[in-house]
């Protein structure tokens, strides 16, 4: 154990010299998770232009100046001087223009609501088609897929075919999580009666790690999946093994899935109810349970006398209205 | 619950069963005996010592400011070590917990100690290390007698504690909320978290949070209100500047967290639905809600600690700080920038672009003022004559390690690339970098800048350079893994791992860990050892370090009335300009000095919400009751208390200052 311990602890240089490999944030596989992280080393080169000779100066200064170097030029009472004031306030300020111009622009290209598209990324990157849905429910503690375009569902596994722009309608059942495939995008919360959107791209086959990246609960170190890209073929033959493997989703076995479990395997619905995304999201999915939107619609209808109905858009976090 | 409990006992323990005490944890129970052990010794040497009356009159009674600041940072360091033994167990257990092995702290053990590790090291060690040093030296520093309202001073810190004792109390009866350090909901909604755990978290910080508010309210007024004739708020020492806007924001930003936890409370004991999942809560609310608390609350840390290099930096070069009014611009453009960042921290949340980008850009704009401290630092060096005693090192450590620090931190203030790290490893590494660089960093730099003045010995400088190593060295080992698992793509709060590729790092940061608890041993070493070389280390002059402003005009320590004569200001360096002028003791004229007087209503009633606390956490509703009616009434009778002051005999000032200044010319007759 000892040993195995220190070859671990010698072998630390090498691993981090050769680590670039395991470093998954700076060696994407999709589109949008390169661009994000071009961003990130793009600010830090951008920084480290002022940060490098900040560190340097301090480490000359802080030698040139120690006191049993009685330093020639000691002035007790310089304490100002105009040019070095502009210095200090302009150099800082350059940088964070710089570096705020191109968040802006990020921020707005590489927003998690934008689609995907030739707008923004070549035809080599992604195929002239009709982005692929995928609803994403996060359950305690495992991951719910729903794809309406082919009527299949999985838990803890997701696939999509490699160039093909993915739509993902997310929201959670009872807990807060983060949707997380590093390799293939950013981040985004999924919240219990609410939708986040997220757009992404897988470039290369390959079986990626994903995870929730909010902790919520007990069961949260084992809320993992597998992101799958496949060829267009590969992806058509694994619709069918899923449609193969029969089970339906509907109202009953969805209350069974949504029982806290941890480590859940993966396994395969071959159809769901229609309304069950729309239902977990209006959070009526059993017999008897209020759908917010109609509680919310009276609620309206209570407080505004004409019936009207008041603003019910919270930024673009949707509640379902 | 036990089934047939009968309704009487119902009513007299509430939820509390013997069921709550964790005996069959092994875990806990031996850490219940070594606390319990450490707890018989030490009030046993008290006892033994009969220390008991001098403690009651003299310290817990107190409302002299420099005795009560002492008392928080007392509280901080032991805090601290509670905080730390939950950070190595974290630690531990995420070396050891890779594939078939799970370790040795289940998720619901696991899970308790990141969220204790977390609000304790930030409400409670943090918190008080920056109240305590400001209560010590702030009114020192504007030439005042005490704070102004001196009371309510010792009312605070004995609300701190209380809040403190609920917390550790959570240890050994019942357990500890599993939540994070912030109590998210849902995870901290009844549904999720059906125990007592955030319960104790609520209250805890509730108590507490009445004492740091009352405190930032009495510092505020003290500032603004009894500084010395001739300081003008320009003349101000930037360790006051940085006490203002800290406590300013403190005011400023508490109540949101009193209210986001009492709408929490009201979800829990209330049955409303303010931030549970279902009949319109909304967890967005409290997550704004904390977090305009939140992020305010890192600066509420950090500024005291950027005035703290300001006074070392200047003192230890021999220099005036260079940009003194870009300093002060500096510190209260980070104040007002401060509450314009908070969405900062869920830009995973499905905002705007637009929304993104603009608090993007006001988290990044707080980095010119900061970069220009840095850089005023710097330049305070530059021309000067650099002494590198222990509060120096401690200094030039911040120096390096927060720069790599902040800049990780506008990494993250990049909306896209925190699609990619939020909630990662390199967000802890981010934050640890802060704060541990800036606030642990500037708290031992204040420690041992500043205790040659509160007990008239300097700390041993042997012991204070290895602490100041270990740490260092030992916080670059434990979080630059952390930055790397990181952009691993690993997230936070793991309790398990199956990817081995992993494992070294986790290791590498629990070898760094060992490596602060030696630094942490090193300063308890570095007490031990300064208290028995005592002698040797004696100051004598009050002004150890040739220091610039009033507080090293005094003796050390110095007299409960700090100044027998208010002093005049004519300068920024006050201490300095008299100094250079010939400032000479004045020998007569002495005056009777007006005092307040010693009470024991804070510790009553710091006692008083303890109890109410414990009664609220498990259900017991007399108890609860019958504390709040006697925090009422004691503060009510309180009130009507007249004989809340005393003089002290000029005869009585004149002996103290005949003393210091025998003192004064004691090594000038010895060579």
């Amino acid at each position: 154990m000892r040993s195995k311990f220190l070859r671990n602890l010698l072998a630390a240089p090498l691993a981090l010299s050769l680590g670039g490999c395991h470093l998954v944030l700076l060696h994407s596989a999709g589109a949008v998770a390169a661009r994000q992280s071009g961003l990130m080393i793009a600010s830090v080169f951008l920084m480290l232009l002022i940060i490098v000779p900040v560190l340097i100066a301090i480490a000359v200064i802080a030698w040139r100046y120690r006191a049993s170097a009685n330093p020639p030029d000691y002035d007790p009472d310089w304490e100002h001087s105009s040019t070095l004031e502009l210095l200090v306030w302009a150099a800082p300020l350059m940088i964070i223009i710089a570096l705020g111009a191109m968040t802006w622009i990020g921020t707005h290209q590489l927003d998690p609501y934008r689609p995907v598209d030739h707008a923004d990324y070549p035809r080599s990157v992604i195929a002239n088609v009709k982005p692929l849905r995928i609803d994403v429910v996060s359950l305690e503690w495992k991951w719910l897929f729903l794809y309406p375009d082919y009527g299949i569902a999985t838990v803890n596994q997701v696939a999509a075919p490699v160039g093909v722009p993915i739509r993902f309608h997310l929201t959670a059942a009872t807990m807060m999580d983060s949707f997380f495939v590093p390799a293939i995008a950013g981040q985004i919360y999924t919240m219990p009666g609410m939708q986040t959107v997220l757009h992404a791209v897988v470039d290369r086959p390959g079986s990626y790690r994903g995870f929730s990246a909010n902790y919520s609960g007990s069961g949260f170190t084992d809320m993992r999946f597998r992101m799958l890209g496949m060829s267009a073929g590969d992806f058509a033959r694994w619709v069918a093994q899923v449609k193969a493997a029969g089970g339906d989703l509907n109202r009953e076995t969805y209350a069974r899935l949504a029982l806290p479990s941890r480590a859940e395997p993966v396994h395969y619905y071959a159809t769901f109810s229609p309304d069950l995304y729309s239902r977990i999201l209006d959070r009526c999915v059993q017999p008897g349970e209020t759908c917010m939107s109609r509680m919310m619609a009276r609620d309206a209808g209570r407080a505004t006398p004409a019936g009207r109905h008041p603003a019910g858009r919270h930024g673009r976090t949707e509640t379902n209205l | 619950m036990t089934p047939h409990r009968s309704a009487w006992l119902h009513f007299l323990l509430g939820r509390l069963t013997l069921s709550a005490i964790p005996y069959d944890n092994p875990i806990i129970l031996w850490t219940f005996v070594v606390v319990a052990t450490l707890g018989a010794a030490v009030l046993g040497a008290i006892t033994y010592h009969r220390l008991w009356g001098y403690l009651w009159r003299e310290w817990f009674t107190s409302i002299d400011h420099k005795r009560i600041g002492i008392m928080y940072l007392v509280l901080a360091i032991v805090m601290l070590l509670r905080g730390f033994a939950d950070a190595v167990m974290m630690r531990t257990q995420q070396a050891i917990a890779f594939g078939s092995h799970l370790g040795y702290l289940p998720p619901h053990h696991y899970d308790q100690i990141f969220t204790a590790h977390g609000s304790i090291m930030i409400f409670f060690v943090a918190m008080p290390l920056i109240v305590g040093l400001m209560n010590y030296v702030m009114p020192m520093q504007i030439g005042a007698r005490d704070v102004a309202f001196p009371f309510l001073n010792n009312f605070s810190f004995w609300m701190t504690v209380a809040g403190a004792v609920l917390f550790m109390l959570s240890l050994f009866i019942g357990d500890f909320a599993r939540t994070g350090w912030l109590g998210y909901p849902p995870v901290s909604e009844l549904r999720q978290s059906p125990g007592v755990g955030v319960d104790y978290y609520i209250w805890g910080l509730q108590i507490a949070g009445v004492g740091t508010l009352l405190s930032g309210i009495n510092m505020v007024v003290t500032i603004l209100k009894m500084r010395a004739p001739g300081m003008t708020l320009m003349r101000m020492p930037v360790f006051t500047w940085a006490a203002l806007c800290s406590n300013a924001l403190i005011v400023a930003a508490f109540p949101i967290l009193t209210a986001a936890l009492a709408l929490l409370a009201l979800d829990r004991y209330a049955g409303t639905h303010f931030f549970t999942s279902s009949l319109g809560g909304n967890v967005m609310m409290y997550i704004n809600l904390i977090w305009i608390w939140g992020h305010p609350e890192v600066y509420i840390l950090i500024l005291p600690m950027f005035g703290v290099y300001s006074e070392v930096v200047a003192t230890f070069s021999g220099k005036r700080l260079f940009g003194y009014s870009s300093m002060v611009y500096a510190t209260v453009a980070i104040m007002i920038l401060s509450y314009l960042v908070w969405l900062h921290h869920f830009f995973t949340m499905g905002s705007g672009a637009d929304v993104n980008s603009f608090f993007a850009l006001t988290t990044m704009i707080i980095s010119i003022p900061t970069g220009v401290k840095i850089f005023n630092w710097l330049f305070t060096m530059y021309r000067g004559r650099v002494r590198y005693d222990v509060p120096m090192l401690w200094t030039i450590g911040f120096l390096f390690t927060f720069t790599i620090g902040g800049m990780t931190g506008v990494m993250l203030s990049v909306a896209p690339a925190d699609f990619m790290l939020h909630n990662s490893l390199f967000v802890v590494a981010h934050f640890h970098n802060v704060i541990i660089g800036g606030v642990v960093f500037g708290a031992f730099a204040a420690i041992n800048y500043w205790f040659p003045k509160a007990f008239g010995f300097r700390l041993d400088p042997f012991w204070g350079k290895v602490s100041f190593w270990f740490w260092l060295v030992g916080y670059w080992v434990a979080f630059t893994p952390l930055y790397v698992l990181g952009l691993m793509g690993v997230t936070r709060r793991l309790s398990h791992f199956t990817d081995p590729r992993l494992q070294i790092w986790f290791q590498i940061a629990a070898v760094g860990s060992g490596l602060i608890f030696l630094g942490i041993l090193a300063f308890l070493v570095q007490i031990y050892v300064s208290i028995r070389r005592r002698e040797a280390l004696r100051d004598a002059t009050g002004d150890p370090w040739n220091g610039r402003t009033l507080e090293w005009s005094t003796s050390s320590p110095p007299p409960a009335y700090n100044f027998a004569f208010t002093p005049l200001v004519h300068d920024r360096d006050a201490w300095t300009d008299m100094k250079r002028r010939g400032f000479v003791r004045p020998t007569s004229g002495f005056r009777p000095i007006h005092m307040p007087k010693n009470t024991s209503a804070g510790v009553v009633l710091g006692a008083l919400s303890l109890c109410c606390g414990f009664g609220l956490v498990w259900h017991i509703a007399w108890l609860a009751v019958a504390a709040f009616v006697g925090i009422v009434a004691v503060a009510i009778a309180n009130s009507f208390d007249y004989h809340r002051d005393h003089h002290i005999p000029a005869e009585e000032v004149d002996r103290v200052e005949r003393e210091y200044r025998r003192r004064l010319a004691a090594p000038a007759s010895t060579p």
